[in-house]
Formats: structure tokens, C-alpha cells, sequence
């Protein structure tokens, strides 16, 4: 019997690919978010809101990534931004080999912000590296407050989350304190953002905030 | 539900120290896999017995090590095991904790049968 020591990391391709497109990103001075959620939390809603919000203050670019359809892309587009769909076909998750691909067909000179908007799971994309610069997770009230508590991976790899449809918290058994707290107990360093796509309440600080992350190169 | 690409994963950095025309050399495979992985070892061991099945590799079997998870808290200095979802050192409950163990998707080694260590 012999053996052969590898030591090798099972998603280093990945990795590998991850590192270009952030390389590239950097090049291009862009501020790279991988917004992750369950489906249905308001992912494409918030990046709707954060583009009203934005207006011509940033220079924004949209990947958006889906098992099926190009609805996502579509509506995104009303909002005169570059956008390319990526359609997994069953995929749960993107993987930076698809980022590269979507990268390829979107004019990166004159972009400050790229938003990847990642297949609805909070599972799976939380081990893929996009060649993001952070990732962002939304969390909506209707999921209930424990949702943090359940996903920890996803958290301990966020640097922001967003708790979304705090409209709705007049009619759920949601404690909004409770569902911060939660979160930032899975990672204290937790930017904590309050939102409503409905109403645009909290979008303005949200902005302003990405303001201060991607603002224009010289 | 990824575990069917992770396992290809595997078997593509196999692949690269013994090539698939040596024949069904490789015995075993030793893999890490954290706990805060987001991979489910019994599904991982099943979506590798599916994928190398009437192929080169189909002696091969997986040897899974699942890694606790281990935090180092940065404000006193305790390395301790993060209990349900609680990153918190229990010694002085500061938050500014780093994971260092329980995150590791790895393949370590692999073990080639007699014929091939040339034994045989």
C-alpha cells in the first residue's frame, strides 16, 4: 500500500477563478457584492429599491443569477443598468467560473458597483467565492426571527445584513430586536441594515452606505 | 445540494496524481469535512460512489474525517468549540472570535492499492 499525500482544497478551482475575478475587479476599481438570501426575501426587489436609490450617484452593473427564467434580468433592465442573466438550470448556488463568463459580457470601465444577485439559497452560496467583496445577506421578518441561528455559515461569511419587509412586522410574529440580535450573535461584525422594498424605508441609509463603500474613482 | 459537483471536484484532483488509464488503483480517499462546510458527508459519500461507478475509480472509496467546529476568541485568547450557533467565547463572551476549524472542504490523502505501489 502506498500513499499519496494532496492536502488540497475540494473547491480551489473555484477559488482560483474566484481570485481572477476579483483581480479584475479591483483593476476596474469596483466594489463587488454578492447578495445571498432564501428565496422570496426581496433580493431583486432591494436591488430595484437600491437603484431608484442610487439614481446616477454610482455607476451599478447586475449579475443575476436563477434556477430558471430570466424574470429577475427583466426587471432589472426597466432600470437602463447593464445586467446579464445567468440560468443555472437546477444549480443551487453560482460559481465564480459563471461570474466570469457573466463579467465577459458587461463593459466594466466606467462601472463603480457590480451587484451579483446569487441563486435563492442560504446554504450552498455561502461556500462559493464569487471574487466578491463582500457578501450581503437578506433576511426577511416573515422568515421568522431564529432564521439567523439556522444558517450560521452564511453569516459567519457576510460582512452586512439586511432585514427586509420591516413593514410587515405589524402582522408577523417577528421580533425585530431579537432577529438582529440573533445575527449578530452568529457574527458581531455584522453591518445591520433595516429595510422595506415596499415602502423604501431604510433604503436611503442603505445607499448611502454603499456611497461610502463604492464611491467613484478619480 | 451540491454534493454531486463537490464529489466530481474530488475525483478531478484525484485524477491529477493517478491517471485514468492506470485502471482502479485508488483505494481510498481521505477527505475533511467541517461542520460548518455546507457539505453533508453521508450525501457526499453517496454522489462519489455514483460518480466513479463503472469507471477507473470504482474500487475507490471515500474515508470522511468530519472537523468540529473550533473558534479562537481574539479578545482573551481561548480556542474553544462553538456550541449550536453561539459564536461566543464562553470564557469572556466577546463576539470578535475567527473560526479556525470546522470550515475545511479537503482532500489529505489517497491510498493506492498493492498493484500499484507496485507490489504486485
Amino acid at each position: 500500500m502506498s500513499v499519496i499525500t494532496i492536502e488540497r482544497k475540494v473547491l480551489e478551482k473555484n477559488d482560483e477563478i474566484a481570485d481572477q475575478n476579483r483581480a479584475l475587479l479591483k483593476r476596474h476599481g469596483i466594489l463587488a457584492i454578492n447578495l445571498v438570501s432564501s428565496p422570496g426575501a426581496g433580493k431583486t426587489s432591494l436591488v430595484e429599491r437600491t437603484l431608484e436609490g442610487l439614481g446616477k450617484r454610482l455607476k451599478v452593473g447586475v449579475i443575476e443569477g436563477d434556477v430558471q427564467t430570466d424574470l429577475d434580468a427583466r426587471r432589472v433592465e426597466r432600470y437602463g443598468v447593464p445586467v446579464v442573466q445567468i440560468v443555472t438550470n437546477g444549480g443551487c448556488h453560482l460559481e465564480a467560473k459563471l461570474v466570469q463568463d457573466a463579467l465577459s459580457q458587461i463593459e466594466l470601465r466606467d462601472l463603480d458597483l457590480l451587484i451579483i444577485e446569487n441563486v435563492g439559497n442560504l446554504v450552498c452560496p455561502a461556500n462559493y467565492d464569487l471574487g466578491e467583496a463582500m457578501k450581503a445577506v437578506v433576511l426577511s421578518t416573515a422568515e421568522g426571527d431564529d432564521k439567523p441561528l439556522k444558517y450560521p455559515g452564511m453569516l459567519r461569511n457576510a460582512s452586512v445584513v439586511i432585514l427586509n419587509k420591516i413593514d410587515l412586522l405589524p402582522y408577523l410574529n417577528c421580533n425585530l430586536a431579537e432577529l438582529k440580535s440573533n445575527a449578530l450573535q452568529i457574527n458581531s461584525r455584522l453591518e445591520v441594515f433595516e429595510t422595506s422594498c415596499t415602502t423604501s424605508a431604510g433604503i436611503p441609509r442603505w445607499c448611502d452606505w454603499l456611497m461610502t463603500k463604492g464611491a467613484r474613482k478619480p | 445540494m451540491h454534493e454531486l459537483s463537490i464529489a466530481q471536484n474530488i475525483v478531478d484532483i484525484i485524477r491529477q496524481y493517478v491517471p485514468d488509464t492506470q485502471g482502479p488503483d485508488v483505494r481510498l480517499v481521505r477527505i475533511k469535512v467541517g461542520r460548518m462546510s455546507g457539505v453533508v458527508a453521508d450525501s457526499l459519500d453517496f454522489c462519489f460512489g455514483a460518480i466513479v461507478h463503472g469507471t477507473a475509480l470504482s474500487e475507490a472509496r471515500l474515508d470522511i474525517e468530519e472537523t468540529p467546529l473550533e473558534s479562537h476568541c481574539g479578545g482573551c485568547g481561548n480556542t474553544f468549540a462553538v456550541e449550536g450557533a453561539c459564536f461566543q467565547c464562553p470564557k469572556c463572551g466577546s463576539g470578535e472570535i475567527q473560526v479556525v476549524s470546522g470550515t475545511e472542504l479537503q482532500v489529505v490523502e489517497i491510498e493506492l492499492s498493492d498493484r500499484q505501489a507496485g507490489v504486485l
